[in-house]
C-alpha cells in the first residue's frame, strides 16, 4: 500500500458539515428538536489517499459519508469535491457531478436489485451518464467484471446466485463504471466473513493503485482501518474527536476516547492480551438528540475535568497533522508538552 | 479448569442435516466434544461453519422439519438429551442450561417488561412465588450490573440500550443457576466499548458462579481473551481443538493458521498486504468424503481429496483434523 498521500492536492474539502434530522412530535407535528447526526465536521482528503472514518454505531459516520456525497440535503457547511462546491447545489444539478463521486454500500444483498442481471446492474450507470453504443457498454461491463475478479460468464446471472463477497465485487464494479475519482466505502466488509474480508480489501487496494482512486473508508473495524487507511478520523456522537496519520493514531493516540476505543479491541494473542492495560468505558453513548453540555464525551470520559462539562472543546491541530478536540490540550503547542498532557490522563 | 474431571456435557458424533427443496445441507458432521465443569469453551468459525447449529441441535431447538438430528449422543446429567421426552428437555433448557443469543432485541419480548421476563424461568422452573421471584429478579439485575435495578424491572426492552439488553438476557439465562451457559455470539451486535464491558462481566460471573460456558463467536480476539479451550469449526466439522494458548501459539490446522494471518491487528507490526484465503467456504450438499478445506488449503495433497481426516492428537490436549503434520512439515503416517 502507498504510504502517505501521493500528492498534496486536496480532492475533498469538508468544512463544518452539519446534518440534523428534525424531530416532529405532538398532534400538530411541531418541530421540537433535532437529531444532530453530524454536528460540525471538518476534514480534507488528498488525492490518491484513503481516509478512514471510524466510530461506534450511531456516531454519525455513515450519515457523514452520505452527506459528503450529497445523498442528503445538508443542514449547514461546505463540501468541495474536485474543485467544485456541492454543499448547496440543488439535487437536479448534482446529477452531472455524480460520475466523479461514487459509493460502495454496506449490505451487498440490499444494494443490488434482485430482479436485474449483473450485466444490467453494472451497466445502469453507463445508461444514465454516457452515450456509448450497446456493444461498447457490454464490452465495458465485461472489462469491469475482469477488473473486480468476477467471471465474465456470469454476466447474465442474478445477484442471488452469488456469495456475499462476490456480490460486494458487483457493487464495486458498478461504482467503478464511470471512472470516478472519489469513492465512499460505507462499511464495505462489515457483512462479510473474515476469510472473505481480506479478499475484498486487497481488491480495493489494487483498484486504488491502478486508477489513482481516493477513498473515504467508513468502518467500525479499527484493525481493518489500520490496514487500509493513510489517515484516520475518529467520530463520537456527531463530531470528529481526533484525526491523525495512521501511525500517530494507533501508536500514540491523544484523545481519551481514541485510547479507550483502541484498548477495547480484542487482541488475538493471549500473551499480549494478558499484558494489555484496558480502559473499560462505563455507560452508553448519549442520544444525539440530546447531547450533553460541553464535550460530547464528558459523560464517559475517564479523564473528565470540570471545564469539560461546561465548554465544547476546540478541534485543532496540536501536532503536525494530528487534530484533537479535547480540553486536556488547551493552549499547548510544544510537542513535548502534548505528550506529557497525553501521559497525564 | 480441573483436569480429568467428569465432563458436565459430553457430545459424541453429532450429525444434523437440513432437508431443503432440491437436496440436503449437511450442517453438522460427526461433531464430538466435551465441556468440563467451570470451563469456558470458545467455539470459533465463520458463518455456515455449523457452530450455532451444533448448539441448537443438542438442545432440541431446531424446528424439524427441515432439521433432522440423525445421529449422536449428548450426555448431560447422566441422560442423553437427544433421547429424552420433550417435557424433560424443557426443564433442562432455561433451567440447568441457560442460553444467551446474539441479538438481544429479537430475543426479548417487546410487550412484556423485563421483570416479567426474568421472573418467567424462576416461576416455571423453580416454582417460586411472585414475591420471591421479584426479589430474585432484582438481585439478578444487580448481579449483571444494571443500576437502579428495582425501578428498571418495570421497564420494557426498548427502554434499554443494546449493551443493557444483553445484560438482561444474561440475567435471564442465569436465573436458575445453570450448570452450563451457552452464549451464541453474545457480543457480535454490540460496539467494541460495550463488548469489552460484557466480556469483563461474563468472565467475572463465570468465576464467581463456577458454571461452565460455551462461547460461540467468529472473533478470534474475543476467544483469546476469554476462553480456556477453543474449538475451531469449518464446513460443519471441528477441525482443531486446543487449550487457548496452545491454539494461538502453535496452530496446527492450515485453516486456523490462515485465519490468524488474515486478521489485521491494532497493535504490533502492520503487513503491507493482507494474507488471504482463496476461494469460498464449501457447500455442504452431501456427507463429506474428503477434507472440507482442501480446495483452499496450501498444503493439500492427494489423500486430502480421498478421505476426510479424523482428529489427530498432537499432545497436551491439542488435536487437529489434518493429514499434514505441521510440526514435521510432512504428511502424517497414520
Amino acid at each position: 500500500m502507498l504510504d502517505g498521500p501521493k500528492t498534496e492536492t486536496k480532492l475533498v474539502e469538508v468544512s463544518d458539515l452539519k446534518m440534523h434530522f428534525p424531530i416532529h412530535t405532538g398532534l400538530f407535528r411541531r418541530h421540537t428538536g433535532d437529531v444532530k447526526a453530524v454536528d460540525g465536521v471538518s476534514f480534507d482528503i488528498f488525492e490518491g489517499e484513503t481516509l478512514g472514518l471510524v466510530g461506534e454505531s450511531g456516531c454519525g459516520k455513515s450519515t457523514c459519508g452520505r452527506a459528503v456525497l450529497r445523498l442528503y440535503d445538508i443542514t449547514d457547511g461546505s463540501i468541495n469535491i474536485d474543485g467544485a462546491e456541492i454543499g448547496d447545489t440543488p439535487q437536479s444539478q448534482l446529477r452531472g457531478k455524480r460520475p466523479t463521486m461514487q459509493m460502495v454500500f454496506q449490505d451487498p444483498q440490499a444494494s443490488l436489485n434482485p430482479r436485474m442481471t449483473v450485466q444490467a446492474i453494472i451497466q445502469e450507470p453507463l445508461d444514465e451518464h454516457t452515450n456509448l453504443s450497446k456493444d461498447e457498454k457490454r464490452e465495458k461491463v465485461l472489462a469491469l467484471m475482469d477488473q473486480v475478479g468476477l467471471n465474465r460468464k456470469f454476466a447474465g446471472r442474478y445477484p442471488h446466485a452469488f456469495s456475499g463477497g462476490q456480490r460486494q465485487r458487483i457493487g464495486i464494479a458498478r461504482a467503478l463504471a464511470l471512472n470516478p475519482k472519489f469513492i465512499v466505502c460505507d462499511e464495505p466488509i462489515a457483512a462479510l466473513d473474515v476469510s472473505i474480508q481480506a479478499q475484498v480489501v486487497n481488491l480495493l487496494e489494487d483498484l486504488q493503485q491502478e486508477f489513482g482512486l481516493t477513498y473515504l473508508f467508513i468502518s467500525h473495524d479499527l484493525s481493518m482501518v489500520r490496514h487500509i487507511a493513510n489517515r484516520v478520523a475518529v467520530m463520537y456522537l456527531g463530531k470528529i474527536v481526533e484525526l491523525a496519520p495512521r501511525e500517530a493514531l494507533y501508536d500514540a493516540p491523544l484523545h481519551p476516547y481514541t485510547k479507550a476505543l483502541l484498548s477495547a479491541v480484542p487482541e488475538p494473542d493471549p500473551d499480549l492480551h494478558a499484558a494489555m492495560e484496558r480502559t473499560i468505558l462505563t455507560g452508553d453513548v448519549p442520544s444525539p438528540a440530546n447531547p450533553p453540555k460541553g464535550c460530547n464525551f464528558c459523560t464517559r470520559c475517564p479523564a473528565v475535568m470540570d471545564i469539560c462539562k461546561q465548554e465544547d472543546p476546540e478541534y485543532r491541530e496540536v501536532l503536525p497533522g494530528q487534530f484533537v478536540a479535547c480540553h486536556h490540550y488547551n493552549g499547548i503547542t510544544d510537542p513535548a508538552d502534548v505528550r506529557a498532557a497525553s501521559e497525564a490522563q | 479448569m480441573p483436569d480429568g474431571a467428569q465432563p458436565v456435557l459430553d457430545v459424541r458424533d453429532l450429525k444434523t442435516i437440513f432437508k431443503i427443496r432440491g437436496g440436503e445441507v449437511h450442517a453438522v458432521n460427526n461433531v464430538s466434544f466435551d465441556l468440563k465443569p467451570g470451563e469456558l469453551l470458545g467455539v470459533v468459525g465463520e458463518s455456515g461453519s455449523g457452530k450455532s447449529v451444533t448448539m441448537m441441535s443438542l438442545l432440541g431447538l431446531l424446528p424439524s422439519p427441515p432439521a433432522d438430528v440423525q445421529n449422536g449422543t449428548v450426555t448431560f446429567d447422566g441422560e442423553d438429551l437427544l433421547k429424552v421426552d420433550p417435557e424433560t428437555l424443557r426443564t433442562v433448557r432455561g433451567g440447568k442450561i441457560g442460553f444467551v443469543f446474539q441479538d438481544p432485541m429479537t430475543s426479548l419480548n417487546p410487550v412484556y417488561n423485563v421483570g416479567m421476563q426474568i421472573m418467567e424461568p424462576l416461576r416455571k422452573h423453580m416454582g417460586m412465588s411472585k414475591k420471591a421471584a421479584t426479589v430474585r429478579a432484582k438481585e439478578l439485575l444487580e448481579l449483571v450490573g444494571i443500576p437502579d435495578a428495582e425501578r428498571r424491572l418495570k421497564d420494557y426492552p426498548h427502554q434499554f440500550s443494546g449493551g443493557m439488553r444483553q445484560r438482561v438476557m444474561i440475567a435471564i439465562a442465569l436465573a436458575c443457576d445453570p450448570k452450563v451457559l451457552v452464549a451464541d455470539e453474545p457480543t457480535t451486535a454490540l460496539d467494541v466499548t460495550i463488548q469489552a464491558q460484557i466480556l469483563e462481566l461474563m468472565k467475572e460471573l463465570q468465576e464467581r458462579l463456577g458454571m461452565a460456558v460455551i462461547w460461540i463467536t467468529h472473533d478470534l480476539g474475543v476467544v483469546a481473551g476469554i476462553a480456556d479451550r477453543v474449538l475451531v469449526m469449518y464446513g460443519g466439522q471441528i477441525v482443531e481443538q486446543a487449550p487457548t494458548r496452545s491454539l494461538f501459539k502453535n496452530p496446527q490446522h492450515p485453516y486456523t493458521r490462515a485465519l490468524l494471518k488474515t486478521v489485521p491487528r491494532v497493535t504490533g507490526g502492520r503487513e503491507d498486504r493482507l494474507a488471504i484465503i482463496e476461494g469460498q467456504p464449501p457447500i455442504l450438499g452431501a456427507q463429506p468424503t474428503a477434507c472440507p478445506f482442501r480446495d483452499r488449503c496450501d498444503v493439500a495433497f492427494d489423500r486430502c481429496s480421498q478421505e476426510n481426516p479424523q482428529r489427530f492428537d498432537v499432545g497436551d490436549g491439542h488435536d487437529a483434523a489434518c493429514f499434514f503434520d505441521a510440526m514435521t512439515g510432512a504428511p502424517r503416517n497414520a
